[in-house]
């Protein structure tokens, strides 16, 4: 079963030179219940990934190929209007930091009920309870004495619990989580990683989890992304992707992160840097910072192709059956 | 390891910020003065050539140390030795002789270079001021120099910041620290604001730097991968106290202090899968009004009356010093994980 399909999806920039794609025929699917991680460096288009996904791409910027389906059903011909009542109710969002998604003015609690009021049908006291409930859920102490106390009361790690909270407390049927806990120590990230999973799996909500930390992917998502230059270059299982990378870029970014454990004299590196839209190379993005390109990678767009489960966008993988 | 003098050293080194309100106001809306002990008397020493390293969790005084080392802020009380030099009490760039042989890389490649000068007067801006190299054209030929030492090409002087990625901004920062050729460097969360592939390459520029060079580092990081990769001594920090001061490979092999386990036991791993990690972390405590005895004892399994009373003292532990009650008494450490079921 599908909750969310995105089909060759690209969002393209007016530039100096022309037009630019930030993302370009990215292809992702997600099922109810499931944590799918996106990784992949600064730039990479993750972060527009998800803006597309919950309508929020800035103009001049916009969708200029491909399709977005929730339930079988077109999101991203939506009115603005209709976008909005989709956003919260049925696709909630976290942002990197918490107090942007935080009202310093109003205490937590009227923040979760008036979130909760705008979504579902329920009387104060109602959805008060319901507040609480979250804010329990989430594992803040002691909620009924928090929930009228405001945002600078509370430490980062639980101001980051209660964006999580407001994303959840409408019941959303996905939630795109961008770099939820970057801003975190790793004791409280490990917290906020368990409850997303624990979530998932009581509430089935689906999660799009964006980071650029390996480890989180490992231990928070069931399938991972990795993107490259605008591209999906890779998608599958997380232990497959992460145990036996097939895309050069995926093995490099695994080799380059350092590890608790004996030391190499030198880190594994990819050479060079990622190109940036508008420069990036006629054939694969990646064939200039490839350890072993073939003829064809200079001139051919690899697709990424492979079965429902796991995909690769390289020719050199092309001919290996999946 | 050897028993020659250490480069760097310090000693009951302390920073107290003082949050209280103006006086005035305080006489006329009450409260009393409120103080932050960033950093709570710290002791450890480098040698030269190696590289120690803080880690610990956000607010727990690694940048406040890294400032003091640096002269940016001065300390409440304590010692900072440099090779024989007593540096406490000078302000930043004093004395010049000395300070020309430190140099600070920050954790931001974006914030910490001048966006209105080009990237060779940015690196030549050291050798200037600290007069080692007066002239011009001498100065241009050794930030080309430098340009090409970090990865980067000589006809790169010439480009603004902006024309940069984060990652080869880093190297613009690491050319600009060592270009008065100093022999100790603060760098403080050089690669966390830098993808992991960047990452990679900078360590590496670190680590081969250091041996060209010889060069001593004080790094500065809250991930242990990195830390690990990079040290050859670490000190684990808590709340403005060293709790844990050890070789990297003993540190990793046989962690004493319990939040040193705790730091270890909740690294995201890439090897283990979907552990259950909600249990045990708690919350981190206030700064401002710090748990009396050991700081730790609200989130340590193995608190006791005495770890809630009594301030730890430091401890020797074959290669490590410690300071916990339980390490002193021998009291069983608790698993802080389950593997999810
Ligand atoms: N308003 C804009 N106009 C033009 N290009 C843009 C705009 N916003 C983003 N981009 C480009 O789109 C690409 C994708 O950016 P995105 O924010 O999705 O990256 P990301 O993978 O989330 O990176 P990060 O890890 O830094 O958050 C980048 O190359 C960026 O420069
Ligand atoms: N100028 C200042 N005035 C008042 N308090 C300060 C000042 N600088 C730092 N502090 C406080 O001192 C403590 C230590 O801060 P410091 O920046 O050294 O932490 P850190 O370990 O570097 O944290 P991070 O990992 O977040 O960078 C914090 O509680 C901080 O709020
Ligand atoms: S001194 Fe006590 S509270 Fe502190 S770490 Fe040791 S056992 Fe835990
Ligand atoms: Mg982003
Ligand atoms: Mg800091």
């Amino acid at each position: 079963m599908t909750l969310l399909s995105v089909e060759n999806l690209t969002v393209a920039f007016p530039g100096r030179r022309g037009t630019v794609n930030a993302i370009e025929n990215v292809s992702l699917s997600i099922s109810p219940g499931e944590i799918l991680g996106m990784v992949g460096e600064s730039g990479a288009g993750k972060s527009m990934t998800g803006a597309a996904i919950i309508g929020l791409i800035e103009p001049p910027g916009r969708i200029a190929e491909g399709r977005i389906l929730l339930d079988g059903q077109r999101i991203d011909t939506l009115r603005p209007e209709e976008m909005r009542r989709i956003r919260g109710r049925q696709i909630g969002a976290i942002f990197q930091d918490p107090l942007t998604s935080l009202n310093p003015v109003l205490t937590v609690g009227e923040q979760l009920i008036e979130t909760i009021q705008t979504h579902l049908k329920l009387s104060h006291s109602e959805a008060r309870e319901r507040a609480i409930d979250w804010l329990r859920r989430v594992g803040i102490p002691a909620p009924e004495a928090r929930i009228d106390t405001y945002p600078h009361q509370y430490s980062g790690g639980m101001r980051q619990r209660v964006v999580i909270a407001l994303a959840l407390c409408a019941e959303p049927r996905l939630v795109i989580a961008d770099e939820p806990t970057t801003a975190l120590d790793v004791s409280v990230q490990a917290q906020i990683i368990a409850l997303l999973r624990r979530l998932a799996r009581e509430t089935g909500v689906a999660v799009i989890l964006v980071t650029h930390d390996m480890g989180v992917i490992a231990e928070t998502a069931d399938r991972v992304a990795v993107m490259y230059a605008g591209r999906i270059v890779e998608i599958g299982q997380v232990a497959d992707v992460l145990k036996n990378p097939r895309h050069p870029y995926t093995s490099g970014l695994m080799a380059s992160i350092p590890r608790i454990g004996p030391r190499p004299e030198v880190l594994p590196q990819i050479e060079g840097a990622m190109p940036r839209p508008g420069n990036r190379p006629e054939g694969c993005a990646f064939a200039p910072r490839c350890p072993h390109p073939v003829e064809r990678c200079t001139r051919v767009r690899p697709a990424l192709e492979g079965t429902a489960t796991a995909s690769v966008a390289c020719h050199l993988t092309e001919e290996v059956p999946a | 390891m050897t028993i020659a003098a250490p480069l760097l050293s310090v000693t009951g080194l302390k920073k107290t910020f003082d949050l209280s309100r103006p006086f005035l106001n305080r006489m006329i809306e009450g409260g009393g003065r409120r103080y932050v002990h960033a950093v709570d008397g710290i002791d450890f020493a480098i040698e030269a050539g190696t590289t120690l390293s803080l880690v610990g969790e956000s607010g727990c005084g690694k940048s406040t140390v890294a400032k003091l080392l640096m002269g940016l802020t001065r300390p409440s009380s304590g010692s900072i030795r440099f090779d024989g030099h007593e540096l406490a009490g000078h302000a930043a760039g004093e004395p010049p002789e000395i300070r020309r042989r430190m140099q600070m890389i920050f954790q931001d490649p974006y914030a910490s270079l001048n966006p209105r000068w080009r990237v060779a007067r940015i690196i030549g801006e050291p050798m200037k001021s600290f007069g080692t190299h007066p002239d011009p054209v001498a100065r241009r030929r050794e930030v080309d120099r430098l340009l090409e030492f970090v990865g980067l090409s000589a006809g790169d002087g010439e480009k603004f910041p902006h024309e940069f990625s984060g990652g080869q901004r880093q190297r613009i920062s690491i050319a600009r620290a060592i270009s008065t050729k100093p022999e100790f460097l603060v760098c403080d969360e050089p690669t966390s604001a830098l993808d992991v592939s960047v990452q990679a390459q900078i360590l590496n520029l670190m680590r081969e730097l250091q041996r060209e060079l010889g060069l001593t580092y004080l790094f500065i990081s809250h991930d242990l991968a990195v830390v690990n990769y990079i040290s050859d001594v670490i000190g684990v920090m808590y709340l403005g106290r060293l709790v844990e001061l050890a070789p990297a490979d003993e540190l990793f092999a046989n962690p004493q202090h319990p939040y040193t386990r705790l730091l270890l036991d909740t690294v995201p791993d890439i090897s283990m899968a979907h552990r259950d990690l909600e249990r045990p972390a708690g919350e981190v405590p206030n700064p401002v009004t710090p748990p009396s005895g050991c700081h730790f004892n609200p989130r340590c399994p193995l608190a006791n009356d005495r770890c809630r009373s009594e301030t730890p003292g430091f401890l020797t532990r074959g290669a490590a010093r410690v300071r916990c009650h339980a390490v002193e008494e021998g009291r069983q450490h608790a698993p802080f994980l389950r593997k999810a079921g």
